[in-house]
């Protein structure tokens, strides 16, 4: 087995496992129930996935000058997941989309609650 | 890269775009639909390296990046201006539905002429 | 405040650099038409689009921040098992929980990159941000594979610890009530070779910038 087969067979294991993470972020979007668990299956594996398929292709194609573009891809996942990651998130709390039944603590919905009370008895007192 | 690889590849994708898609259908909210379409949006990435590998065309290697840099511009547009949904809005209607919607709207507009 | 023209330069400088490093690898080439472009490039968007002023006051520590990036990616690793197992768990439905971290330092710069890095680990999702208390909401998928909700808030204070040590500077690292720096603990005399930007370096004390 010479360096081209190991690169050949590295490379293929990564494509492999990257899309089978894709897949798994896939099943846990179908399976979890509430939007927030959702939401962990949809970017997460998908980062670490993207990770592994982009080492995978610049390793079949073998070019320096494309691997440097491959980085830039999962950059720019780094970069922009957590941004999509926090407005859903934010966008569920807000619309009240979140079950909170389905949570073990939910404090931010204790300081929500908290924080309205306190305003309207500021009303109420003036 | 084989031709196994290829098709195991291929097969995992696919099932991963079919599940994403059932959840876009069913919901029950948009954001819900938001986070299936980002899986979705992962997937096709996933197709467009795959295919890069296969036939070694470098051409694809821009379109990923978009890809990376834009996805998530639609899922944050979406948040942005995600509203409280009434129950009953939040699925998408059978076609039963939409025929009798649609002959409520056709019989007041006779009406009305 | 008013700040003179060559130090609004000056601060410009990084955020250039940053640009056309990107445009370098864009091409995947490095050549001095390339580096041009790119910096020409980089002040035309840097003037025509002016980026707010974070205010940077801190120091960056190459120990802090080899730290920081190695824990990130093994963390990245380890959680990414980890949910792929809870979605593979059929028939068991995660406990999420949503938990309130206060965080200690009380900087834009650090409540961001501590939501970042948190967001990207899976297994934690920052859901709400409260900017002027600097409390994080964060939640959890599943309390028992988190290792219960107090272990799960001592992880994000733990990335925050992280965090401050790779750029803060020791007064903030005071003032947030962590000790300081533990590989410089007992070598405070005489400068540190380890950390390449000391009080007397181009990022020191002399440059902090105003906000």
């Amino acid at each position: 087995m010479n360096a081209s087969d190991v690169v050949t067979v590295a490379s293929s294991v990564l494509l492999v496992l990257g899309s089978l993470l894709t897949l798994i972020a896939a099943i846990g979007v179908t399976r979890f129930p509430d939007l927030l668990a959702r939401m962990h299956a949809a970017t997460k594996p998908q980062v670490l996935g993207l990770v592994l398929m982009m080492t995978g292709l610049a390793l079949s194609l073998g070019d320096s000058q494309l691997g440097w573009k491959l980085t830039l891809v999962v950059l720019f996942q780094l970069i922009t997941a957590p941004v999509s990651a926090h407005m859903v998130g934010r966008a569920g709390y807000r619309t009240g989309k979140v079950r909170s039944d389905l949570l073990v603590v939910d404090e931010l919905t204790e300081d929500l609650r908290a924080a309205r009370e306190e305003t309207d008895r500021e009303q109420a007192g003036r | 890269m084989s031709v196994g690889v290829l098709i195991t590849c291929g097969v995992l994708l696919t099932a991963a775009a079919i599940l994403a898609m059932s959840r876009v259908e069913r919901g029950p909210s948009m954001l819900d639909r938001i986070v299936a379409i980002d899986v979705m949006v992962a997937a096709i990435i996933g197709c467009l390296t795959i295919l890069s590998a296969w036939t070694g065309r470098s051409d694809l290697v821009p379109v990923l990046m978009v890809l990376a840099l834009v996805g998530f511009v639609g899922s944050v547009t979406l948040a942005r201006f995600a509203a409280a949904e009434p129950e009953e809005e939040r699925r998408i209607l059978t076609p039963e539905e939409i025929a009798e919607a649609d002959a409520k709207v056709r019989a007041e507009l006779e009406e009305e002429s | 405040m008013r700040v003179s023209g060559s130090r609004k330069w000056l601060e410009k400088i990084p955020m250039v650099l940053w640009l056309t490093v990107l445009w370098v690898l864009f091409w995947g080439d490095l050549s001095l038409a390339n580096v041009l472009a790119g910096a020409l490039i980089g002040l035309f968007v840097m003037t025509v689009m002016p980026m707010p002023r974070i205010g940077f006051e801190g120091r960056v520590s190459f120990i802090g921040t080899a730290i920081l990036l190695g824990k990130f990616a093994v963390d990245v690793l380890l959680a990414s098992v980890q949910v792929a197992r809870q979605a593979l768990r059929f028939g068991h439905d995660p406990h999420g929980a949503v938990i309130r971290v206060p965080l200690r330092s009380h900087s834009d710069l650090y409540l961001t990159l501590t939501a970042v890095l948190c967001s990207l680990v899976p297994g934690s999702i920052i859901v709400e941000a409260h900017r002027l208390s600097g409390t994080l909401y964060v939640h959890v998928l599943d309390v028992p594979a988190a290792g219960g909700i107090a272990k799960a808030k001592a992880d994000v204070l733990a990335q925050e610890r992280r965090v401050l040590y790779a750029l803060a500077t020791d007064a903030d690292i005071a003032e947030a009530g962590l000790p300081p720096r533990p590989w410089k603990r007992g070598r405070t005399d005489g400068p540190d070779p380890t950390t390449a930007v000391g009080p007397s370096g181009p990022a020191g004390d002399d440059q902090a910038v105003t906000r």
